[in-house]
């Protein structure tokens, strides 16, 4: 029976065996496969984020743009829910029972364990019904947290808007590292523009939970936690009571109001037209909201200000070509050309005019001999080639006026405008192969130029400092003690000098004290305000109406731009408007009433065209 | 061994009852003894480990919670170890019988008064609170008995008869308990397939089991198809390695029949065979994930708890998936997860060859005894804490299927903790004698 001993090694053999195997395994599923930490970290830790307050945005008289309002989420746990009564939940929510089984089966496929936001953003008086009868509904629970609200109905296209973080953002990790889904960021606007200093930082804390979600302490006694930090609030540049007003004013009508502090480049007013109330973003039908402005014929959510570009300036851009000619030499303040209807249409005023009295009558003639003398210098004496290198150096100076590129607004979207250049007419027509003739309606703001209501507004602020701009912005500090920013600081100047202002701003006073800018005047409360009409011609209907201004003529506190579509003159609808403006602004009264009176009529739209 | 029997046999028995007891002490087979205090130690600290609440911290040694009641029972432990050995070592030897028979009654009493606890009539109510599980004690009865029988010296290993009054008494005790409905506490009863295959039993038998233990387990995991073509294969890569199989061919097709037959016959046993409960163990084995919040779930947590220890673990008290109830009967049938949580690969492997050296350990010492009687229970002793090892850690990490048996001497429970005791004890008294047996 000896050799029976031997099978003693094969059964201490096949303990051994078992036991290497086990150590073998756990080292598999402790020590090489990582899936099991996080799936114990998703089981037993349960991470609450701590939302910051977004930071208020105020304006420059320290009035609220946007506040936060709580909202409440009712949340559900799909697993903790119990002999759930359906029925009931419809009848308290007032959804159909399709919906709300709809909604359980996406908080389902979501997860079974996890809470997911049942139904979005209760009013205050849902919220009080229906958390008093949550206590018959185990798994469902009420969230707060704040939404932005308005306790005004303005600026909405400035503001822009917050929204849930889309899909695309959250794989971008990149630009958006440590949102979450469901996390709100800005989608539009200063919201977006500001969203890092606005979203804050959030906090979370790392609460232990057992099998039932029964919360059990903090995890490691807080030693991961992070308290969550307020955003910074925002300080801007807008006149709140200035932007309400300007809006009355477009209202009903389509267009632009611009308003730029010259000296700062601060924006005071920012008018798209038509607009929509900024609340109408905020509650639970925001989707449906958004969904209707987007579909809007009026283009409501067009951003006018910044991205309607394709428009050309009209006669305002006059004041460009005869600023460029002066520092080109090429005219004087004494050069007379005389009205000659046969070079390019014109209506009737005295002739032959100097320039002062160019700028105030808005003769097309005048300037169409005087761009050609800007353009045609003899450098060469080929004339197409002489046309291309003065179109050239004109387009370079044209540029310094902000024209033709982003001007850098703090707020997203902004459109670069069109300022003619030789190679476009290269590509048009061939090199060699267009003169003058071609482009003369350059001269006169037509053709080949889109310009932006913001560009406009600051070529005024360009005219009011007598040669330079701040870049205009919106908002002026960061931070409850936070200085100016600084790429605000900067004084951009253009080619001409500072002398050749002086004739140019003559002739727009003599625009609004007797030209065709009268209904702007505010002669009557002492203020001179120096102007300058526009017509802009356009395929879709009636001519825009332009019109630019600044005042008081001597040290200006205000520029202006107003643009408004189809307004078929500008000095019948955009200049009242600019006056009124101006008025507003500087003496905070308005005593031009019937100005007021016939902007509200919107008359205007019915004075027949030329 | 005849000769020696005529030596009186009580003599050095009656001297000083003084002098026997020094001698067991010196005699103990102190290292076992070690090994089994660091178990019981150590599963009573995990025990505690389990129920400890950081916002409701309890004294360890309370009484309201496990960990205290856990102490009760090694308190009693120790008083039953010096019982059992202070009493003369042979008394086991010439109570077997008795003792099992004594055993299968209070089976039977117990399948027929006592009230269901989750399905299971395997609780005895001692009035009190106090409850006992007959089923534990079965285990060494058995072994007892059966050693007694292996030891007979007229028995005859290849005798029918033999056999069969073998297998009756190592399978009287699992039938009952599986009438219990404890089908998990009677499959310890195969363990006893090692010691016996120790005392001669063919080691086809071993072979056999194994392979069919293979079969059945490739079947769930392999389509039959692709299984039943490996085995024509491997048979003909046989026969062509040594073609005197060729003159066998005739088992070589019953054999392949047998195995083709019991294939097909898996699928029967899980859907008409096994209960439901049963049958979802089995599936959780193969796949967990296909529904880890049902019948998934225990496999599912257990993997989770131990997976998150990572190497170090995450330190005493500082597991949360055990401590926070995500692995059910924890302190019970789940104890490794604590382990494997709280102190990680490391001390999942300090933990596994403790349990190695106590079970070659034992070996050793029924390796050791002169009797067929002290080794055969020895080989019983070892088979069973081994049975109990692989299957009990084997589920916590996937390995086996969830069969709620105890991890010995470190589960919480009265009932499992003495039937250990009193198992490894008896094979320390008669192993602290065995100088006596050769004296006689």
């Amino acid at each position: 029976m000896n050799y029976l001993e031997n099978r003693k090694y094969v059964i201490q053999a096949i303990f051994i065996v078992v036991g290497v195997v086990f150590a073998l395994r756990l080292f598999y599923i402790q020590v090489v496969d990582s899936s099991y930490k996080q799936a114990a970290e998703t089981n037993a830790i349960k991470t609450v984020i701590q939302y910051p307050f977004r930071g208020l945005i105020y304006d420059r008289d320290g009035r609220l743009l946007v506040e936060n309002t709580p909202v409440y989420d009712l949340m559900v746990v799909p697993k903790e829910t119990k002999q759930l009564d359906t029925l009931r939940l419809t009848k308290l929510l007032g959804l159909p029972l399709e919906d709300v089984r709809e909604r359980l089966k996406k908080a389902r496929a979501y997860s079974y364990v996890k809470p997911s936001i049942f139904y979005q953003k209760l009013t205050t008086e849902d919220f009080a019904h229906i958390q008093d009868n949550l206590i018959d509904f185990p798994g469902f629970y009420i969230n707060a947290r704040t939404a932005r609200g308005y306790s005004h109905t303005s600026l909405s296209h400035a503001l822009g808007y917050i929204a849930e973080i889309s899909p695309k953002q959250l794989e971008d990790t990149s630009n958006y590292q440590g949102y979450r889904p469901g996390d709100y960021i800005g989608k539009s606007g200063i919201e977006l523009e500001y969203e890092k200093y606005l979203m804050g930082q959030r906090g979370v804390k790392h609460i232990m939970v057992n099998v039932r979600g029964i919360e059990k302490g903090s995890f490691k006694d807080g030693a991961y936690d992070t308290l969550s930090v307020a955003g910074e609030n925002l300080y801007s540049t807008i006149d709140l009571e200035l932007q309400a007003y300007g809006e009355l004013l477009m209202n009903g009508a389509k267009g632009s109001i611009v308003a730029i502090e010259p000296a700062t480049g601060e924006v005071l007013a920012y008018v798209s037209a038509p607009f929509y109330d900024p609340n109408l973003f905020t509650g639970k039908d925001y989707g449906k909201n958004y969904m209707n402005l987007l579909k809007d014929v009026d283009k409501t959510m067009f951003n006018r200000p910044i991205m309607a570009d394709q428009n050309p300036p009209g006669s305002i851009f006059k004041l460009v070509q005869a600023l460029i000619a002066l520092e080109d030499g090429v005219i004087n303040p004494n050069t007379t050309y005389a009205c000659n209807k046969s070079l390019v249409n014109c209506h009737q005023h005295p002739s032959p005019l100097n320039l002062f009295g160019a700028v105030q009558h808005s003769c097309n003639p005048w300037f169409f001999q005087a761009y050609r003398a800007l353009i045609n210098k003899g450098k060469s004496p080929n004339t197409f080639m002489d046309t291309a290198l003065g179109l050239k150096s004109w387009r370079d100076q044209v540029l310094t006026f902000g024209f033709g590129q982003k001007l850098g607004i703090d707020l997203p979207g902004e459109k670069k405008g069109i300022i003619a250049s030789p190679e476009l007419y290269n590509r048009v027509y061939g090199e060699n192969r267009w003169k003058y003739s071609t482009i003369y309606s350059l001269s006169i703001g037509q053709g080949e130029l889109g310009v932006t209501p913001l560009q406009m507004a600051n070529f005024m602020a360009i005219v009011a400092n007598r040669g330079y701009y701040v870049t205009p912005h919106i908002i002026r500090s960061v931070g409850d003690n936070g200085k100016p920013l600084k790429e605000y600081q900067e004084k951009h100047y253009t080619s001409v000098s500072a002398e050749h202002y002086e004739p140019i701003i003559e002739g727009m006073a003599s625009v609004v004290s007797s030209g065709t800018g009268r209904k702007a005047s505010l002669a009557k409360v002492g203020i001179e305000v120096c102007g300058k009409t526009g017509t802009a011609q356009n395929p879709q209907g009636p001519d825009h109406a332009v019109f630019v201004a600044f005042a008081p003529k001597v040290n200006p506190k205000i520029a202006i731009a107003v643009y408004v579509e189809h307004g078929k003159w500008g000095g019948q609808s955009a200049a009242p408007i600019a006056g009124l403006m101006i008025e507003k602004y500087l003496t905070d009264t308005v005593t031009i009433k019937e100005q007021e009176k016939w902007v509200l009529s919107r008359k205007y739209l019915d004075i027949k065209s030329k | 061994m005849p000769v020696e029997q005529t030596i009186p046999k009580y003599k050095i028995a009656t001297r000083s009852s003084k002098r026997t007891s020094r001698s067991i002490l010196n005699n103990l087979d102190w290292v076992t003894v070690l090994i089994y205090f660091l178990l019981v130690g150590l599963g009573w600290m995990n025990i505690y480990a389990v129920v400890y609440s950081p916002d409701n911290v309890v004294n360890i040694f309370s009484f309201d919670i496990n960990s205290g009641k856990q102490l009760l029972w090694i308190g009693t432990s120790v008083i039953l170890i010096t019982m059992l050995l202070a009493v003369d070592y042979k008394i086991y030897e010439h109570l077997a019988y008795p003792i099992y028979g004594f055993i299968i009654l209070l089976l039977l009493v117990t399948l027929a008064i006592a009230n269901p606890i989750a399905g299971s009539r395997s609780w005895l109510d001692l009035g009190g609170g106090a409850r006992l599980q007959p089923a534990e004690l079965a285990k060494f009865a058995t072994a007892l008995a059966a050693s007694k029988f292996l030891s007979n010296v007229n028995l005859r290993q290849q005798n029918m008869k033999d056999q069969m009054i073998l297998a009756f008494i190592t399978l009287l005790p699992p039938a009952i308990i599986i009438l219990q409905n404890e089908t998990g506490s009677a499959l310890v009863f195969g363990a006893f397939i090692l010691a016996y295959f120790r005392e001669g039993m063919s080691p086809l038998i071993l072979i056999i089991g194994a392979s069919a233990a293979a079969i059945f387990i490739l079947t769930l995991l392999v389509p039959k198809l692709y299984l039943i073509i490996a085995i024509i294969v491997l048979m003909g890569i046989a026969i062509w390695m040594d073609y005197r199989l060729m003159r066998r061919v005739k088992s070589m097709i019953a054999l392949l029949l047998l195995i083709i037959g019991m294939i097909f016959s898996v699928d029967y046993f899980i859907n008409d065979v096994l209960q439901p409960h049963q049958q979802n163990r089995i599936k959780a084995l193969i796949s967990p994930e296909a529904d880890p919040l049902g019948y998934g779930w225990n496999v599912t947590q257990s993997k989770i708890a131990i997976g998150s220890g990572g190497f170090w673990g995450k330190g005493f008290l500082d597991g949360t998936q055990t401590k926070f109830d995500f692995v059910p009967e924890q302190s019970t049938d789940f104890i490794f997860c604590t382990i494997g949580e709280e102190h990680g690969w490391i001390g999942s492997t300090v933990l596994i060859a403790l349990f190695l050296l106590l079970m070659t350990r034992i070996v050793n010492i029924a390796e050791r005894q002169k009797s067929v009687f002290a080794r055969t229970y020895g080989y019983c002793v070892a088979s069973i804490i081994f049975f109990h090892f692989l299957v009990n850690i084997g589920m916590t990490i996937g390995l086996a299927p969830v069969v709620g048996i105890p991890l010995p001497f470190f589960s919480y429970g009265g009932s499992s903790l003495w039937s250990f005791t009193i198992l490894l004890y008896i094979l320390l008294a008669m192993d602290a004698n065995r100088a006596q047996d050769l004296s006689r």
